[in-house]
């Protein structure tokens, strides 16, 4: 096992090179070549026809719908058109695949030469956009007789073919340099903005968890002012997080390689979620020979430029206008909305609003709390156990002065031990601020009992000498009390 | 001599998962070479001023619409494989990679 460096004295001595690929299942009612149906969770084997298993003689059909579909995601990453385009056959021989080669577009894909730009600390990074094709997906197998499931130790393999031939958009970017110690950062951003452009074009539900987005993460480092290195490509990454800790883990593995005087193989590795570490893939021996050829079952495309215009102009709002637009609704500045597109929080905001909460307090409890909350536990902020509507009916309840902050961040705590909802939390915990002024009268006195000093600069003028008594009697009413009310009440009495 | 070697036999033999035996390697060499031979003749004719055709066919845009088809009933699906269970289909353990 090599020892690894840490982060930052790999990114000090080496520039990172990423890449990255991304496939998306759309989320067309049928598959990419025959009407068999693409539900998620069917039984095994109940969605695949003699066209998807490749039964002799069945003729496969594209799907129009599927096409439009990547054309439109073609054109919303900038993406030229292709106006002569076809598909092409990818030979192996794996069970994956009934057909033992998957209709995939080799030398020319239906979209190419796009880019799309993220902004990371401030800094905007143009990636650029290599090709955008169609492809169809493969059946899911399960491993079975090793001890975990995994392959390592499997037996025998069991083969569910209703995913394979569901429409599957495989996007390429250009290698993408001089993002330095920021990488992992900008290939997190580019997952985030390429998922959040499909999703807003509504042609595929984009869901990393469920596999309907998948990424695979190519690096290379180099010392600066000389040529690229080898690059590594790492697969199973299926969270915004994973991508940046894939990034993170191969910089310092490479490097500490780099570093001892030995070379990097070009080879797929795997991504652990459990230790966000990587392990080498399969062995690249015959991998790359795929004897690409021409599809003779399916015609060649030909988009017309009036299709590609109507569906052009079919685009819905991009999330970077749509961020604009919320920017200026929320009045936030730069930084705090880019805090906002970095925590993924934009939607989580907007149904929080949505529900009935100000935007201020909506942002506040989401960059707040929730993401401090997020970060100590590792997960993104939409699996939290919170919902905006929750987190908008916490924000009202200190809006009616029924919680002070304090209070409120209890409750949070209480809602995401799944204790139940805002109410719920308070009432079970007695979380409520005491709004008995006789109560908080007495609280006051008994402060201004304890402190005879403090109440005589009080009433000597030094109103800032409050804050000692406000904490008096915030610690007899453990924190219950509403600061403002208090303040107003020892003022009164003392002046 | 063969321009096509016993190595790139063995290679392409490998890639469509056929068993060669070494007398066969060099007998599909030389059988390989006859057909490339034949294929170059092709080449003799005259293509000035003929559009290069990717598909027999001369239609483009070929599409369907998405709507769904009945598929088939698992039973005849799984009928077609050596071997199935659990209403998947049963094969031997694969080595070299994760699905």
């Amino acid at each position: 096992m090599t020892k690894l460096n840490t982060f930052e004295q790999a990114v000090e001595t080496y520039e990172p090179v990423l890449g990255l690929e991304t496939h998306i299942e759309l989320d067309t009612r049928t598959k990419m070549f025959c009407g068999c149906a693409t539900a998620f969770g069917a039984e095994p084997n109940t969605q695949v026809c003699p066209v998807c298993l490749a039964l002799p003689g069945a003729l496969p059909v594209a799907n129009r719908a599927a096409v439009e579909a990547t054309i439109k995601i073609g054109l919303a990453l900038n993406c030229r058109i292709a106006e002569w385009t076809r598909f092409a056959r990818k030979n192996y021989f794996y069970p994956d695949m009934p057909k033992n080669f998957q209709t995939s577009q080799y030398e020319e894909p239906l979209c190419e030469e796009g880019f799309v730009e993220v902004v990371v600390e401030g800094e905007t990074y143009r990636v650029e956009i290599e090709r955008v094709h169609l492809e169809e997906d493969t059946g899911k197998t399960l491993h079975v007789g090793g001890a975990t499931g995994r392959i390592h130790g499997a037996t025998e393999s069991l083969v569910d073919y209703n995913r394979a031939g569901i429409p599957l958009v495989e996007i390429v970017t250009k290698p993408v340099p001089g993002t330095g110690a920021l990488a992992p950062e900008v290939a997190r951003a580019y997952t985030a903005e390429l998922r959040d452009i499909v999703r807003s074009l509504g042609v595929s539900d984009v869901r990393m968890e469920q596999g309907s987005l998948r990424c695979d993460v190519n690096l290379s480092l180099n010392r600066p002012g000389e040529e690229w290195g080898t690059r590594t490509e790492t697969k199973n990454v299926n969270s915004l997080r994973s991508v940046e800790r894939a990034v993170r883990y191969e910089v310092r593995r490479q490097s500490a390689l780099l570093d001892s005087g030995e070379r990097i193989f070009q080879e797929t590795r795997h991504f652990h979620e459990a230790t966000g570490e990587t392990s080498p893939g399969r062995s690249k021996e015959e991998a790359t020979d795929y004897r690409y050829f021409p599809e003779p079952d399916l015609a060649v495309m030909e988009p017309s430029r009036e299709w590609v215009e109507e569906l052009r102009a079919s685009l819905p709002e991009l999330p970077r206008k749509r961020r604009e637009r919320l920017q200026a609704a929320w009045a936030l500045g730069d930084k705090e909305m880019q805090s906002v597109v970095n925590a993924d929080a934009v939607d989580l905001i907007e149904a929080t609003i949505a529900a009935g909460a100000g935007a201020a307090g909506a942002v506040k409890w989401w960059l707040g709390e929730l993401s401090r909350h997020a970060n100590e536990t590792g997960d993104e902020l939409a699996a939290l156990a919170v919902t905006p509507a929750q987190v908008a009916e916490l924000q009202g309840m200190v809006d009616d002065g029924r919680l002070n902050d304090k209070l409120a961040r209890q409750v949070i705590d209480g809602v995401l031990a799944g204790e139940g909802s805002p109410a719920e939390v308070a009432a079970a915990r007695g979380l409520e601020v005491v709004s008995d002024t006789g109560a908080l009268e007495t609280a006051v006195d008994e402060a201004i009992a304890a402190n005879p000093a403090v109440a005589d600069k009080i009433r000597g003028g030094t109103h800032a000498a409050a804050g000692v008594l406000i904490g008096a009697v915030m610690k007899a009413t453990k924190g219950q009390a509403d600061a403002a009310t208090v303040r107003q009440i020892i003022l009164d009495k003392l002046s | 001599m063969s321009t096509i070697s016993r190595e790139e036999v063995a290679h392409l033999a490998r890639l469509a998962r056929l068993e060669v035996t070494d007398d066969e390697l060099d007998a599909f060499a030389g059988q390989l070479d006859v057909i490339l031979e034949s294929m170059k003749t092709l080449a003799d004719v005259d293509t000035d001023g003929v559009q290069p055709t990717s598909h027999a066919v001369p239609l483009v845009n070929v599409f369907r619409e998405d709507q769904p088809q009945p598929s088939l009933p698992r039973d005849a699906v799984l009928a077609g494989g050596p071997d199935t269970a659990e209403d998947r289909f049963r094969v031997p353990r694969i080595l070299d990679e994760e699905a």
